[in-house]
């Protein structure tokens, strides 16, 4: 197995689904990277991380380097320290985490261990979501190969620096996703945001400074320690740097997860990676990175997969992971389903979200089971902006507003199709069908 | 969403008249090693209450108040986690647990007829467990492999894409197999 510099994140991910161990990771340059950032020291790390302009691959693209550095020194506020990799990964469509975390893990511990140290945290957690179960059984065991290699542990080899790292598998919210929310269950508690600020880096996990970076960023810093910033710069196509993974699900002949330079075209992601659609169905428009990010469309695909240029289209790049609809699937059903989903994941805490978003379910239910009226198309929008930015506590009811504001500037004609027929133009309504049964509920 | 509403409400009382239910000197064993990972025991909240459902498949009353003691902390504040969570049961639930991814990549790509098909193969809604005790049938979230939709995990083993009669031959294979 050699590296592959282009592809340096999933070069050593397995085709047959088995893992890369520790061994193996070694005899391809392994831990190289965390050995180089220990002679270095943090501020040269931190320096290193800020030139590659590494942006957090979560979802919000923040520059890594950055975050970090709005950390108090340890001088400034002297105690305990945490950085924690949010490997949570429940935003529909999302599935690039899982990927790295199965078959590279120890990949994800060495750069984990690298930001920990630029950070100056002795302790770090990895939160992943409860249903990833291989993902722990070989995180566990990465782990364990780490500290018994003396790559983790007490006094890492001989720099003085020591580092506890620990897995914590969560229970099932997606909410535990959003940062503030993830620090509140790690701490054992029930998973609602924290307001901002104070942000976590300044008072975060315990009440101490704490850094958390998604599992894709986290995986690009052994790299850039051992090849720089040059190298990392002439990774990517367009303005962002590094290479990004991206993925593809609906009806393509080919729905994967691929690691290709950032800023290839959204064109060349689903015509040559996903093999173009199945035979038969027509592409109308995609989710450009999972389901709270607002819709394009056909007109879109030969932007460029960044951060700045999907933002100026109107959407977001969001997580890379695209979900397209096709010309046989029903966009208010489709939206419906986000909404449904988004309802249930909601955490409560306020009211513009927990009232708002049952509300809009109600309204599209309505509409897809035959029963919509044309106020409605209006009344949506309105709700769009009750839940936006500003008006609720963190980012999901904002994230559920994309899908919905963005099919009524597209795919108006469906929802008036829907209230004019007084049915689904696609047929049976399979999201109410999928809730008829509710009413029978029997307890377990 | 009410499907999850069988497993995930308290029992009928939620006065705590139950009486502790001791934990296994394994599971005390655990649970200590797990708030060992951090500054406040608390923070070992979740995972204490997944070390008990591995065991029991859910957490009763008694279990609870057990953690709690265990955890310093009141047997409300532990609930009030465990509601939280979609994945912590709150009432028994057959010895092996089905999900059905029902997000939009799996909707898209057939979730409906994998629901429906496996719902009145099984004679049970979501939220539902066969009278035989064997399986419980949820839907869950997108599971993190939606190049593989539409997707169902049949305990912890991870299928897809799949189609409604192959679940179904699964879910039966798990049925007949040992816990
Ligand atoms: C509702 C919600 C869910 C989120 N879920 C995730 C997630 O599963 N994984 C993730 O890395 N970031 C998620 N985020 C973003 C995090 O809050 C945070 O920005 C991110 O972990 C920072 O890492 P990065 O800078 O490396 O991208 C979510 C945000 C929100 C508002
Ligand atoms: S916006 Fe929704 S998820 Fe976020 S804090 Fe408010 S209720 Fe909770
Ligand atoms: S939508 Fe089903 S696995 Fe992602």
């Amino acid at each position: 197995m050699s590296a592959d510099i282009n592809r340096p994140l999933s070069s050593r991910i397995k085709a047959d689904g088995s893992v890369t161990n520790l061994a193996e990771y070694e005899a391809d340059n392994g831990y190289q990277g965390l050995k180089k950032a220990l002679g270095m020291g943090p501020s040269g790390v931190m320096d290193l991380v800020k030139d590659a302009n590494l942006k957090g691959r979560g979802g919000a693209g923040f520059s890594a380097g950055l975050k970090w550095s709005f950390m108090p020194s340890p001088e400034a506020n002297p105690g305990p320290r945490y950085l924690i990799c949010n490997a949570d990964e429940m935003e529909p469509g999302t599935f690039k985490d899982r990927w790295l975390m199965e078959g590279d893990p120890h990949q994800l511990v060495e750069g984990l261990a690298i930001a920990a140290f630029a950070a100056q945290a002795q302790t770090a957690y990895i939160f992943l979501r409860a249903d990833y179960d291989l993902c722990a059984e070989r995180l566990e065991v990465a782990i364990k190969e780490a500290c018994e290699a003396g790559l983790l542990g007490e006094d890492i080899q001989g720099s003085g620096y020591s580092l506890d790292m620990y897995l914590h598998t969560s229970a099932g919210r997606y909410i535990c996703g959003e940062e503030t929310a993830l620090i509140n269950s790690l701490e054992g508690k029930r998973a609602v945001p924290r307001a901002k600020p104070p942000f976590p880096q300044v008072s975060g996990l315990f009440g101490r400074p704490t850094a958390v970076n998604n599992v894709e960023t986290l995986c690009n810093l052994p790299h850039i320690l051992q090849h720089g910033v040059e190298w990392f710069a002439g990774l990517g196509i367009g303005e962002d740097n590094g290479t990004k993974l991206y993925g593809v699900s609906g009806r393509v002949k080919n729905p994967a997860c691929w690691e290709l330079p950032i800023g290839t075209t959204v064109r060349e992601i689903i015509e040559e990676h996903a093999g173009g659609m199945q035979d038969g169905v027509k592409l109308r428009g995609f989710l450009p990175g999972g389901g709270s990010t607002d819709f394009l469309t056909t007109e879109h695909l030969d932007l460029a997969m960044d951060f700045g240029t999907i933002a100026k289209a109107g959407s977001r790049m969001g997580t890379g992971t695209m979900i397209l609809l096709d010309d046989q699937t029903c966009p208010v059903g489709m939206v419906l389903n986000l909404i449904e989903f988004f309802a249930q994941e909601s955490c409560g805490f306020c009211t513009p979200c927990r009232n708002g978003l049952p509300f809009i379910r109600q309204i599209l239910r309505d509409m897809e089971a035959g029963r919509g009226k044309i106020e409605d198309l209006d009344r949506l929008k309105e709700l769009c902006g009750y839940i936006w930015i500003g008006n609720t506590h963190c980012a999901l009811a904002p994230g559920a507003a994309e899908p919905l504001q963005s099919a009524l500037k597209y795919f108006r004609e469906d929802f008036e199709a829907h209230i004019e027929g007084q049915c689904c133009p696609f047929g049976d309504s399979p999201a109410e069908a999928g809730h008829s049964h509710t009413h029978a509920q029997e307890t377990a | 969403m009410a499907d999850l509403i069988a497993t995930n409400a308290m029992p009928g009382n939620s006065n705590w008249r139950e009486a502790i239910e001791p934990l296994t000197e394994q599971e005390r064993t655990e649970i200590e090693h797990l708030a060992s990972h951090y500054p406040r025991p608390q923070a070992a909240t979740i995972e204490a209450l997944k070390v008990v459902q591995a065991n029991d498949g859910w957490v009763s009353d008694g279990k609870l108040k057990a953690i709690a003691d265990q955890l310093d902390m009141s047997p409300d504040e532990v609930d009030s986690v465990a509601t939280f969570y979609n994945k912590i049961y709150r009432k028994p639930v057959g010895k092996r647990v089905v999900t059905i991814c029902d997000s939009v990549s799996c909707w898209i790509m057939g979730y409906d007829e994998l629901r429906q098909k496996l719902c009145d193969h099984l004679g049970i809604p979501l939220g539902g467990t066969t009278t035989d005790g064997e399986i419980t049938l949820l839907p869950t979230p997108c599971l993190g492999a939606c190049d593989r939709a539409p997707t169902a995990m049949i305990g912890e083993k991870l299928e897809g894409p799949i189609t409604a009669d192959e679940l179904i031959a699964q879910v039966e294979k798990a049925r007949g197999g040992q816990s």
